[in-house]
């Protein structure tokens, strides 16, 4: 913050040490999967903007999803989103309606939960689909 | 906002040292442009959340995922202004919320000031450059230019 606006912290914020607060291990979180995501964006819309040289260029460059890795790839982006997305909505749950802070532990829990939950059906579709490709299944 | 203020100490310690530097939640700024990015971050998340989570299900896991998509089920899909709407408004929302986010994540950790400056300059540059190609791109589609391909 270049002067004007102060950023209060927390207790556990002060200090060398990482005290591994669920509030903090979210923030890392969501961070990382903004930058996942936002990087996958940069691509996605040059990979999209392909469309316009034509059938047989686009769908050269959306065979690159006929591979296992790439498969892989999409798994992580697929939950990134919906982390970053879930997070995101816990975020805001805590800045506009403040008494809600009061339960983030439990809330953080109850957002974790709903990912790793939705995350199940995910992975099996997207698994069985990458094990039907490379011949496993 | 009693709750808040009750668990927090205003510190003069320097940054914290923790894992990426963690610091704990954004502070809502005061006023100015910080607050009305801290705003436009908010509000286009709860549209991105429909919009990209949307998105994502609709591409990448229902109805055989990714393995549809092809030209044809594009040009299907753009022929409908819904979905041009939606993959539209995606775009630039998606572009807004991301560069501005790594705006807040380069004043974390590129600290000299003529770096931050060009790191800055270059993800501004790159995200008009994309804004206007993609908007290109939605906006003149045209599957007709190949007859028999959709």
């Amino acid at each position: 913050m270049n002067g004007g606006t102060h950023v209060a912290k927390r207790k556990s914020d002060v200090g060398t040490l990482y005290k591994g607060s669920p509030g903090q291990w979210s923030w890392i979180a969501h961070r990382i999967t903004g930058v996942a995501v936002v990087l996958f964006l940069f691509v996605h819309i040059v990979d999209t903007a392909i469309i316009g040289w034509g059938p047989e260029a686009y769908d050269r460059v959306e065979s690159v999803y006929q591979n296992w890795f790439v498969r892989l790839l999409e798994l992580g982006l697929v939950a990134a989103v919906l982390y970053h997305a879930l997070n995101g909505l816990k975020i805001m749950l805590f800045d506009f309606w403040p008494k809600t802070t009061r339960y983030m532990k439990q809330l953080s829990l109850l957002s974790t939960g709903i990912f790793l939950a939705a995350m199940i059906p995910i992975t099996w579709i997207i698994g069985k689909a990458t094990l039907e490709l490379v011949g496993w299944l | 906002m009693a709750a808040r203020t009750e668990e927090r100490v205003e510190s003069q310690a320097p940054p914290s040292r923790g894992l990426l530097g963690t610091r704990g939640s954004r502070e809502r700024p005061a006023g100015g442009f910080e607050m009305w990015a801290w705003l436009f971050m908010r509000i286009s998340g709860i549209v991105l959340l429909f919009l990209a989570v949307g998105h994502v299900l609709i591409m990448h896991v229902v109805d055989e995922g990714i393995d549809r998509v092809d030209f044809g089920f594009v040009a299907v899909r753009w022929s409908d202004p819904l979905w041009l709407t939606w993959d539209w408004a995606m775009l630039t929302l998606a572009l807004v919320h991301g560069i501005n986010g790594l705006r807040v994540v380069v004043q974390d950790y590129v600290r000299p000031a003529g770096a931050r400056f060009a790191v800055n300059m270059f993800f501004y540059t790159l995200g008009f450059i994309l804004f206007v190609l993609g908007t290109v791109v939605v906006f003149t589609f045209d599957p007709s230019r190949w007859p028999g391909a959709a």
